[in-house]
């Protein structure tokens, strides 16, 4: 796919191999690259999931592989979480005592 | 590609810091270990008052200091009579941007613009990336925020994407890294190719910006209930919170006031494993950066760092991850404030502490902190639950840190553990248990762990004996 210049992008780069790596790392952060994502506005036309350059916030030039067009904030306020419920329960009725008391 | 030269980097550090704090620290070093800290505090041309005044300009300090009273007849349940302290909120999160971190970037963003920086730049994935970012918004300076983000599945903590939404809403730009502590190399290679400043947390003006904190708790009980707070609680990580608020109270005569340390207990989850990343429910505020910065306070972004949380430190306790999230409950319905959990941390020690302390006592809180998507106990629950982490109710001391999260019964159970100074004091010795000390070492040392000589020489054959043994 074919993203056009200026559309906002998030890219990713590759900034050490696992070999490249601090060496005093815990096994599980030493055997992954070290990786960067970056968001900003395409330079020039750019494949998906190829060499892109981007303009970023400061206007710095950064290269790195197209992941994302026009991304978005998928962080939420999560699912329902019951025991919240049994929490506020507790802490109502042990200050205010129980409703049918 | 954009590859790192780690090796280059590290040997380019002494003057990339140097050009991007504006500060010598060379010149604050004594012969041997120490170095002069007040003077080092002293010399940024800054008083207490130009700090207030900078920060009141931005939108920044003179925050309300809250009494608590539903917390505080809920902590009195559990006291015995006459005891249960009054504990009061220091609500900062009615900062700009939403927590106390706006006065440390007020003040590091000012000497920024002062100097002629175009831009700033910091390493956080916390409340201090949004408060740099908003600053800098405010001042027309560019502002680059790198954060510790997201694990090798690509999966990130809920909160640091929050923190990244609010830097880019205040124009920032956001570089996101995969977990591991090569985020200082990125960190120096930005600040070398963009020549822009380095708001660390850990300079002198990162941590002069919350001596105003102190001040105000100090200056407004005076004013309100006529006298200085018995205790002031403070919740620790890299420890220029407790610093800074320890020195304000001093500055405002409060030196009779009782500092308190409390830090959410991850004791088993590695800081830099890829593996346990996202098994922990707090970014902040925990014993994985309140330890280690407490022993070694110079491992931060600056040679020197004015965060020395040894020196003012009372006593440190640690709590675990359900009591804050319970706590962080029931200040919603029971205040009707809706804060961010790792902020509440010491709010949930000191509902426990308070119920030791006789009625007529005050126990300040001295921060809280915006709360939002992902920066919510819901959403950081529910995460929890999706990495397999299990919740439940029962002993809350028995939590295993990345396996379960337990809920106390009633808040009654609410538990704490102490943190023994002198441990955290010998694992800071173990340095230099090889080196021959001198006057000048000692007389440093006895002010930074707040012990005499004796106590030092008694503290180091300890650690030695300690080591034979191993």
């Amino acid at each position: 796919m074919l993203v056009e210049k200026g559309k906002y992008v998030r890219i990713r780069n590759h900034l050490l191999k696992p070999e490249e790596r601090d060496k005093k790392l815990p096994d599980s952060t030493q055997k992954v690259p070290f990786k960067s994502w970056t968001k900003g506005y395409l330079n020039s036309e750019a494949e998906m999931y190829e060499e892109a350059t981007i303009l970023t916030a400061t206007n710095r030039k950064v290269t790195g592989i197209l992941k994302e067009v026009e991304p978005k904030y998928k962080h939420s306020f999560g699912d329902f979480v019951p025991e919240i419920h049994s929490i506020r329960k507790i802490i109502l009725s042990e200050v205010w005592g129980d409703e049918d008391e | 590609m954009n590859n790192l030269n780690l090796d280059k980097l590290l040997k380019d550090k002494p003057r990339i810091i140097k050009n991007s704090v504006g500060l010598d620290y060379n010149k604050y070093e004594l012969s041997g270990i120490g170095f002069d800290y007040e003077k080092m505090m002293n010399d940024s041309g800054l008083t207490l008052d130009d700090v207030r005044i900078i920060q009141n300009n931005s939108m920044v300090g003179n925050t309300p200091l809250i009494e608590l009273k539903n917390i505080t007849n809920y902590a009195r349940k559990f006291s015995e009579k006459g005891y249960g302290a009054r504990i009061f909120l220091k609500d900062e999160a009615s900062n700009l941007s939403g927590s106390f971190k706006a006065r440390r970037a007020a003040i590091s963003v000012h000497i920024a613009k002062q100097r002629g920086y175009k831009g700033v730049i910091a390493a956080t994935s916390g409340n201090y990336g949004a408060a740099v970012a908003a600053l800098a918004a405010k001042q027309g300076l560019k502002c680059i925020i790198v954060q510790e983000c997201f694990d090798s599945s690509n999966v990130a903590q809920p909160e640091i994407l929050e923190k990244a939404r609010a830097c880019e809403a205040y124009g920032a730009e956001v570089i996101q890294l995969s977990v591991g502590p090569e985020l200082f190399y990125t960190f120096l290679d930005l600040l070398d190719k963009t020549g822009y400043f380095n708001a660390s947390l850990y300079s002198p003006y990162g941590v002069m910006g919350i001596e105003t904190l102190g001040l105000e708790i100090a200056h407004t009980l005076k004013e309100t209930e006529g006298k200085f707070p018995d205790t002031v609680i403070c919740t620790n990580a890299g420890g220029g919170n407790l610093t800074g608020t320890a020195r304000g109270l001093k500055k405002a005569g409060a030196d009779k006031t009782k500092v308190i340390g409390a830090s959410v207990n991850l004791e088993g989850l590695h800081m830099a494993s890829d593996n346990d990343f996202n098994k922990k429910s707090f970014t902040t505020g925990h014993t994985g950066f309140g330890i280690p910065f407490a022993v070694n306070p110079d491992r931060s972004d600056v040679p020197r760092s004015a965060a020395r949380p040894l020196r003012y430190i009372d006593e440190y306790y640690t709590i675990n991850q359900g009591s804050v999230f319970f706590i962080t409950e029931a200040l919603s319905v029971l205040e009707g404030l809706e804060r961010g959990p790792a902020g509440n941390t010491s709010l949930a020690v000191a509902f426990k502490l308070a119920q030791t302390m006789k009625e007529d006592e005050i126990i300040v809180v001295q921060e809280s902190e915006y709360t939002g998507a992902g920066k919510h106990h819901q959403p950081q629950l529910s995460f929890a639950k999706n990495n397999n982490i299990t919740l439940k109710f029962g002993d809350v001391l028995s939590e295993k840190p990345g396996k379960d999260i337990i809920f106390p019964k009633s808040g009654k159970n609410i538990d704490i553990n102490m943190i023994p100074l002198n441990k955290i004091k010998k694992s800071y010795l173990k340095k230099y248990i090889d080196v021959e000390l001198s006057d000048t070492d000692y007389d440093f040392l006895e002010k930074e762990l707040r012990l005499n000589k004796n106590k030092i020489m008694q503290l180091l054959e300890e650690v030695k004996h300690e080591r034979k043994k191993r």
